[in-house]
């Protein structure tokens, strides 16, 4: 028998269904893979028996001759920012250490109705702010990828580096995500595998902890677009519990997956080309475009004029609107509080938060009160409030010249842990290219290129028009076919 | 025309008031989660996920709640804004789980609007005057501390967290205590008529924050100050009347007032400075991403539109003119929710009973329903039981009188039967004999035995002595031991005696 821990979701799925393995035997064989991948400190906490009970149900079912579902029997590995019932949900802080949450989020629980289990929770940035997976309260992950000939640990991406270190390690076939500014993307590219923030709306924000709500959007990272494209099925839809939740069926992207491109054009963001950009990611971009036309797609130049000021606005508003939603933080209710003696509300409220928060969630916070403060408000938050509109605007009228944008992923390939870590302007530079489809709301996935001179994934990514994720998936599948990615890191950890 | 003035040692001053009203929505349930509204449950036992803002939880708004606010606009004859939008409020309270109120600053659901307070004389309000309403907004309320559970710690109540509230701003228009009191009172009336807010003060339902400033007639607004809280229309008034005049105070001794907000204690009837405005809050409103805009369809304000009823101002033009109530009697009946109900029935069964349209018995329901009625209950005291005040036992009684066939003076004492015991007027009227004789056989009889035995006052009578009429009705009467119809006996005696 092949190793399973080397198949993707539609093989794991299919090869159940056809019973050339059972669930649990799948479920047995990423839990053990998980046991021996610790040094990646990938998972907060892993869920075997999760695991093993939702295979054990689908073989049940199998026995039956029940339908098994879209996800039927794939052990997944879940981010920890959703909720989940009876697990521990800490999003990857000290404030939320020891919160069980009573109750299961949308996603997560389509996830389970589709058949999926949960291998663990994964640890990720602290309330998903960061791009490196450095400012986890319960530790830094490492990147299963290292540069040839180094044995120094690489970052796996962030926010959703738990998840992009665990499915390229192959200790899990697949891994729900979060994308706010390039959270999915940025650590779909750091480790050579597939990941798909879909339109905003489509998958329910309910019980996935907040950190800027009109950007949030989770999506799922997997091994190929395949695979994405089978998991973003069952993990969107229209929830009455999520205002922002879109009122629209869900497509069946994986049956209507086609690679001919012939009659679509592709455009090429002029202002993307931008200074400090690496050399063979311009490269790559360019074999990108060579692919895209081979598979008969047409290449247009378009302009995005708006873009080199995306970033400053997303800096501005995700913080504004995280400064906001992490007040419900605060010792009063649930997680961590610190209540010094003889303290009052005031102190208790200033004991937890100094110590429940890592400090890149205190500057956001304090980035976001700064620029929400009265004085300032006009300058900084309605200001970005307009570029946004312009940005959205750019993409907007794009479309009347290209049906998806191709470009980076990211300006550079993955860097060594602790690299960056005094720098957090150049940071924030790692999603230049991510952020401007957040903040216009649109479908976006990064896609494995192939390896830099350093043996490093690069990733390219497609942005497509709002609700159009077949289109971005079908372009990314054209991209996949011919870039023939199969390069995986050495099992370092085992 | 009476103004009211504070009289300084500088001279006059004018006093300078607007009202912030909030008012709780009647909705079962919450304005962004389906958790029960109801007063007075255990605390804690109406919390859903969303009101103890538990990670990843989402508002989602309450269409009920909206419809209400939309409604009331409608009542007050604001401008209904098609889009409105929710605004977060940051601040950090341990009543505010989410660490942010969701309100609407920038765009509220209601705009301009108005209120009429009639004149009154007796309260000290000249004339009608027009009240200007800026807008209307709804928000969550917050959940209650509860300081006397534990020697050392505060507990929080989230019962109240998350329930809807309307906040109704009025225009600085107000000019005294007494014109404070009739806005209070009629805006609670229409709440009431509407059925958006149940307006009762004692549970919190409707509070008032009291902004007040002072000026020397015709000049410049002076510097206000907001007292919040204020719970009843009484403390709304004595609000209004002990700032301003602390106000006058300051300013005369050479003092500034400082804008502030303050807390009233009802103990004393005096407020005190809470947090002055540079303390304030630095709230940082912005729109809540959480929520997409509110646009409403012409469909829902048609709704809307079609389901208010007949409201206060309208209602007392029609008591008026379509029924001929004084314009008195038209504001009593029209005042409250209660008082109109209880009227309308009754009418309906008077009108019905007699067989006449209501125009032609409005009159004489009206004067029943607000003075001989109430009369009656209160003499009573404890003896009278309310549930035996059915409009169907009312309604016999005056149709009773209609006929002639009881006096006014027999119908309070059968309706202080009907009180006390829940019988049938009319089996009572036969039972205790409480009927006037209108039969004309005997008071023929009694008239023709009255003449006889007085031939000498009847000769003086006929001989113009006009007033010793009164006489044959006293002694008619008296021999009908006071059952006979007076109009019958007048008319007899005027035959009789020629």
């Amino acid at each position: 028998m092949t190793d399973l821990t080397e198949l993707g979701v539609k093989a794991l799925r299919d090869g159940i269904a056809t019973g050339d393995f059972t669930a649990r035997e799948a479920a047995e064989a990423f839990n053990a893979a998980v046991e021996q991948a610790s040094a990646l400190n990938a998972f907060i906490v892993t869920t075997p028996d999760h695991a093993l009970a939702a295979a054990d149900a689908i073989d049940a079912k199998r026995a039956k001759g029940e339908d098994l579902g879209k996800m039927g029997g794939v052990p997944i590995g879940m981010k920890d920012l959703f909720c989940t019932d009876g697990v521990q949900t800490t999003a990857a802080s000290h404030i939320l250490e020891g919160f069980v949450p009573r109750y299961e989020s949308t996603v997560s629980q389509k996830l389970w109705e589709a058949g999926a289990g949960m291998l663990g929770k994964l640890n990720l940035d602290q309330f998903a702010m960061g791009s490196s997976n450095e400012t986890s309260y319960f530790g830094n992950v490492s990147s299963p990828w290292r540069k040839e000939g180094s044995n120094a640990a690489m970052s796996p991406g962030g926010s959703s580096g738990g998840s992009s270190a665990a499915v390229a390690a192959r200790i899990a076939p697949a891994a729900t995500g979060t994308d706010t500014g390039g959270s999915i993307r940025q650590p779909a590219a750091f480790t050579g595998i597939t990941g798909i923030k879909p339109t905003y709306g489509r998958c329910s924000r309910w019980g996935v902890v907040a950190f800027a709500s009109s950007l949030d959007q989770a999506g799922p990272m997997a091994r190929s677009v395949e695979d994405c494209a089978i998991m973003l099925e069952a993990m969107a839809g229209f929830d009455p519990k999520d205002a922002t939740s879109l009122q629209m069926d869900v497509p069946n992207w994986e049956d209507a997956l086609d690679a001919d491109l012939k009659g679509k054009r592709i455009g090429i963001p002029r202002e993307y080309r931008m200074d400090g950009t690496d050399a063979e990611i311009l490269d790559s971009w360019e074999q990108g475009k060579e692919w895209l036309r081979d598979a008969g797609a047409e290449i247009v130049d378009i302009s995005l004029p708006h873009t080199k000021y995306a970033l400053p606005a997303y800096y501005i508003i995700a913080p504004a609107e995280a400064s906001s939603n992490l007040a419900r933080y605060d010792g009063v209710r649930y997680g961590l509080r610190d209540l010094p003696d003889g303290a009052g509300l005031q102190d208790m409220y200033a004991a937890t938060r100094a110590d429940g928060f890592g400090d890149e969630v205190k500057r956001r916070i304090l980035i976001g009160t700064y620029v929400l403060s009265a004085g300032f408000y006009d300058a900084y938050y309605t200001q970005a409030q307009k570029v946004r509109a312009l940005v959205a605007k750019d993409f907007e009228n794009a479309w009347a010249e290209c049906d998806a944008i191709l470009a980076p992923t990211t300006p550079t390939a993955s860097f060594l842990l602790g690299s960056l870590n005094d720098d957090p302007l150049t940071m924030y530079l790692n999603d230049v290219f991510a952020v401007p489809a957040s903040l216009a709301g649109l479908p976006a996935m990064s896609v494995p290129a192939g390896l830099n001179s350093d043996g490093l994934p690069l990733g390219l990514q497609i942005v497509g028009k709002p609700f159009d994720e077949q289109g971005v998936l079908n372009a990314g599948l054209a991209i996949e076919q011919r870039a023939g990615f199969v390069a995986k890191p050495e099992a370092w950890w085992c | 025309m009476s103004e009211y003035r504070i009289q300084g040692a500088t001279g006059e001053w004018e006093v300078v008031i607007g009202l912030e009203v909030h008012a709780q929505v009647t909705s079962a349930a919450k304005l962004f989660s389906g958790a029960s509204t109801a007063f007075g449950a255990e605390p804690n036992s109406q919390v859903s996920l969303v009101d103890a803002a538990m990670p990843g939880m989402l508002p989602v708004p309450n269409r009920e709640c909206i419809r209400q606010a939309v409604r009331t606009g409608m009542a007050i004859e604001a401008q209904i804004n098609r889009y409105s939008r929710f605004d977060r409020k940051n601040y950090f309270y341990a009543d505010l789980p989410q660490g942010y109120q969701i309100s609407q600053l920038y765009h509220p659901i209601v705009g301009e609007g108005q209120l009429l307070i009639e004149a009154d004389e007796k309260a000290g309000i000249a004339q009608d005057k027009i009240i200007g309403i800026e807008r209307i907004h709804v928000e969550q309320d917050a959940g209650k501390l509860m300081h006397d559970q534990h020697p050392t710690m505060s507990y929080v109540d989230l019962n109240r967290s998350g329930v809807a509230l309307m906040e109704i701003v009025s225009r600085p228009d107000m000019r005294s205590p007494a014109e404070a009191g009739a806005y209070v009172r009629k805006l609670r009336a229409i709440l009431r008529y509407v059925g958006s807010c149940d307006g009762n003060m004692e549970e919190g339902s409707m509070r008032a924050d009291v902004n007040v400033s002072v000026r020397k007639p015709g000049e410049e607004f002076g510097t206000r100050t907001e007292t919040k809280n204020v719970n009843s229309v009484r403390f709304v008034m004595q609000v209004i009347e002990y700032e301003a005049n602390r106000q006058v105070d300051v300013l005369e001794n050479g003092g500034t007032v400082d804008q502030e907000t303050r807390l009233f204690d009802p103990g004393t009837g005096t407020t005190r400075t809470m947090r002055s405005k540079e303390d304030a809050h630095d709230y940082r409103y912005f729109p809540d991403p959480d929520l997409l805009p509110l646009e409403l369809e012409e469909s829902f304000l048609d709704e809307c539109r079609a389901s208010l009823p007949e409201l206060p101002d309208a209602k007392r033009r029609r008591y008026e003119s379509e029924l001929g109530l004084t314009p008195y009697n038209a504001r009593e009946l029209t005042a409250e929710v209660e008082t109109y109900a209880r009227f309308e029935t009754l009418l309906g069964a008077v009108a019905a009973k007699i067989g006449k349209p209501e125009a032609e018995v409005a009159t004489q329901t009206a004067n029943w329903a607000l003075s001989v009625a109430p009369g009656v209950m209160k003499s009573l005291g404890d003896e009278a039981d309310p549930a035996n005040a059915t409009a169907e036992a009312q309604a016999s009684i005056l149709a009773m009188q209609d006929k002639g066939e009881i006096s006014g003076g027999q119908a309070k004492e059968i309706y202080e039967i009907v009180l006390k015991t829940g019988r049938d007027p009319e089996e009572i009227a036969d039972a205790e004999g409480l009927k006037q004789v209108s039969d004309t056989g005997a008071i023929e009889e009694a008239v023709d035995a009255i003449i006889a035995a007085n031939q000498d006052k009847v000769e003086q009578y006929r001989g113009g002595k006009d007033k010793l009429f009164g006489f044959f009705v006293g002694q008619t009467m008296k021999a009908m031991q006071g059952k006979a119809n007076p109009a019958v006996v007048n008319q007899i005696l005027k035959d009789r005696l020629g």
